[in-house]
């Protein structure tokens, strides 16, 4: 039967889905805090250290300030588009989570239980695809504020996105091409021990990665928000929780993207040598969610590391960057994997 | 062109080489010195916990100070509130009453004495100018309040306490200079419209 669904099948992914969803909300919450701590570090400063011990409440300060906050729909908004626009943003950025294979299968009474909520065997386009909905949050949510700053911020932040979307769909092609398959549980599967992508990958990577930072809008590629020129850009009015939304579906975006680099290119849940050790299902499949997300903290400092350090760039070098070098690129790198993987054939493999 | 000093430099608008183009050396040269200072030490002072060293003569917050037996010093002669560059000081003055002698030095007091620590610029010209050794600015800092209103000091916050150990030291502020200064009376400075002081001065010049 091609829908096989019992009650414990429903149960395991009823729990799954709200624990990714969650989770996801909890690594965002404390982003927010790693963010500033990482930003007051790196400018010799201490950074919020009041609320709590280090200041680890500080995320719950600030959820609680922003709900506390007036509520503001501009008199000439579009109301719902207003409204809309947020929760669509907001949407896209918790829909990613759920292709995304946190750990290997666990084994309870010899059932064997993925830990991915939706093992769609077209995840990477799946991935794709919600990822280019989410222009249309802020698109819409700049749109209706009718203000001149969140209409500039909100075609800035559109035609960046679908810019810097080409680059990204021709690495994933090539990565897809070593790989074989656009499942990502196969993708992180298949790297078990060495066989990371990064290797057959390096040039994919780099140019995924910087594709990645524009599409979550992160510095130096924040130009739909850029308070120096546009006062907040796309949320110029917003306000209370929807400016919250917004703030905050970046740091899910974020996080999102960082599991799927570790995903595609630094061997998901797997870590070499682990299996020597452990053999025991269950328990390598919680070590491998807790190296999963060792490897995905590393990608969310390395981003917060690249925000505090690189300045933003102008318009036309985001464009240039995006058209005539990235993009070229990811046509070169597909075009010498392109031969290599019709004449050795599937896998590559040292 | 003769430069006019020797710092300047000529400027040239060069072609990047190709490396330059990458950016990428600059990028990591740039993560590199961030990292650098995620481990140095930090500028900044927990304040209320951690307080930077001041100097001892620091013009903080007054204090109005009481004489040995606990009377308080302040004869509302309005040197302070004249000689107040900022207008921060107000005050009331009122007779002092049979039985309140150990409450106020002088006849006369200031039964209001205000001073606002939003105007307050902490010149110290009011303790210059002050005769009776009487106000005196502090090394204590002004601490944030919620609303304007609370930041008009009156006597309860600026009188010292009577107890001996709670009385506030002032003696850094008292230099030798300012304590002879004070004595000598031939300076209008230190001249009061004290009409009995007055009468003082009269008295010596005929002598």
């Amino acid at each position: 039967m091609l829908l096989a669904v019992s009650t414990s099948f429903i149960l395991t992914k009823v729990i799954l889905a709200v624990s990714v969803f969650l989770v996801s909300l909890g690594v965002a919450a404390y982003s927010t805090y790693g963010e500033r701590k990482v930003a007051a570090f790196l400018q010799d400063r201490l950074g919020p250290n009041r609320a709590g011990p280090f200041g680890l409440l500080q995320p719950l300060a600030d959820g609680v300030k922003m709900f506390m906050k007036e509520e503001i729909i501009p008199n000439v908004a579009n109301r719902w588009l207003f409204i809309f626009g947020p929760s669509l943003f907001m949407l896209t950025a918790l829909l990613t989570g759920a292709v995304i294979p946190w750990g290997p299968d666990l084994v309870i009474n010899g059932e064997r239980i993925p830990l991915q909520v939706a093992d769609v065997n077209i995840g990477v386009l799946y991935l794709l695809g919600v990822v280019s909905i989410g222009v249309y949050g802020i698109m819409i949510g700049g749109w209706a504020s009718n203000n001149k700053y969140s209409m500039l911020g909100a075609l800035r932040a559109a035609s960046q996105m679908i810019s810097y979307e080409i680059a990204m769909g021709i690495s994933v092609i090539a990565l897809v091409m070593v790989t074989g398959t656009l499942s990502l549980s196969e993708i992180a599967a298949q790297q078990h021990g060495w066989h990371w992508n990064i290797l057959y990958q390096p040039l994919g990577f780099f140019i995924f990665f910087v594709c990645a930072l524009a599409e979550t809008n992160r510095a130096p590629f924040d130009l739909p928000e850029c308070e120096t020129e546009l006062v907040g850009g796309y949320h110029t009015e917003y306000s209370s929780m929807k400016l919250g939304l917004y703030l905050f579906a970046e740091y899910i975006n974020m996080f999102i993207s960082s599991a799927v680099i570790a995903t595609f290119y630094f061997g998901g849940y797997n870590m070499p040598f682990i299996g020597r050790f452990v053999s025991d299902p269950n328990w390598l499949a919680v070590l491998g969610v807790v190296f999963l997300f060792a490897k995905v903290i590393f990608f969310i400092f390395l981003f917060m590391w690249i925000r505090w350090t690189l300045p933003r760039f102008r318009y036309d070098q985001l464009m240039n960057l995006g058209w005539k070098i990235l993009i070229p690129l990811s046509i070169f790198n597909l075009a010498v994997i392109t031969p290599l993987v019709m004449w050795i054939g599937g896998r590559l493999k040292f | 062109m003769q430069a006019l000093t020797n710092r300047s430099k000529v400027v040239a608008k060069k072609e990047l080489s190709f490396v330059e183009k990458l950016y990428l050396p600059a990028i990591i040269n740039g993560m590199r010195i961030t990292m650098s200072h995620f481990f140095k030490k930090k500028a900044t002072i927990s304040y209320p916990e951690k307080k930077r060293p001041i100097s001892g003569v620091y013009r903080g917050q007054h204090v109005l100070k009481r004489d040995e037996k606990g009377a308080e010093r302040c004869t509302a002669c309005g040197l302070c509130a004249v000689a107040c560059p900022a207008e921060a000081i107000t005050m009331e003055a009122a007779e002092r009453r049979k039985g309140e002698e150990h409450l106020y030095r002088e006849e006369k007091y200031a039964a209001v004495y205000e001073i606002n620590m939003l105007r307050c610029i902490f010149c110290g010209l009011c303790e210059e100018a002050c005769p009776k050794e009487a106000i005196f600015l502090t090394d204590r800092i002004v601490p944030t309040e919620f609303e304007r209103g609370d930041f008009v000091y009156g006597k309860d916050k600026l009188v010292e306490p009577v107890a001996n150990d709670k009385r506030v030291d002032v003696s850094k502020r008292q230099t030798q200079a300012t304590i002879e200064f004070k004595q000598h009376d031939e300076f209008p400075h230190n001249q009061t419209w004290d009409p009995s002081r007055m009468l003082d001065q009269k008295r010596k010049k005929a002598h």
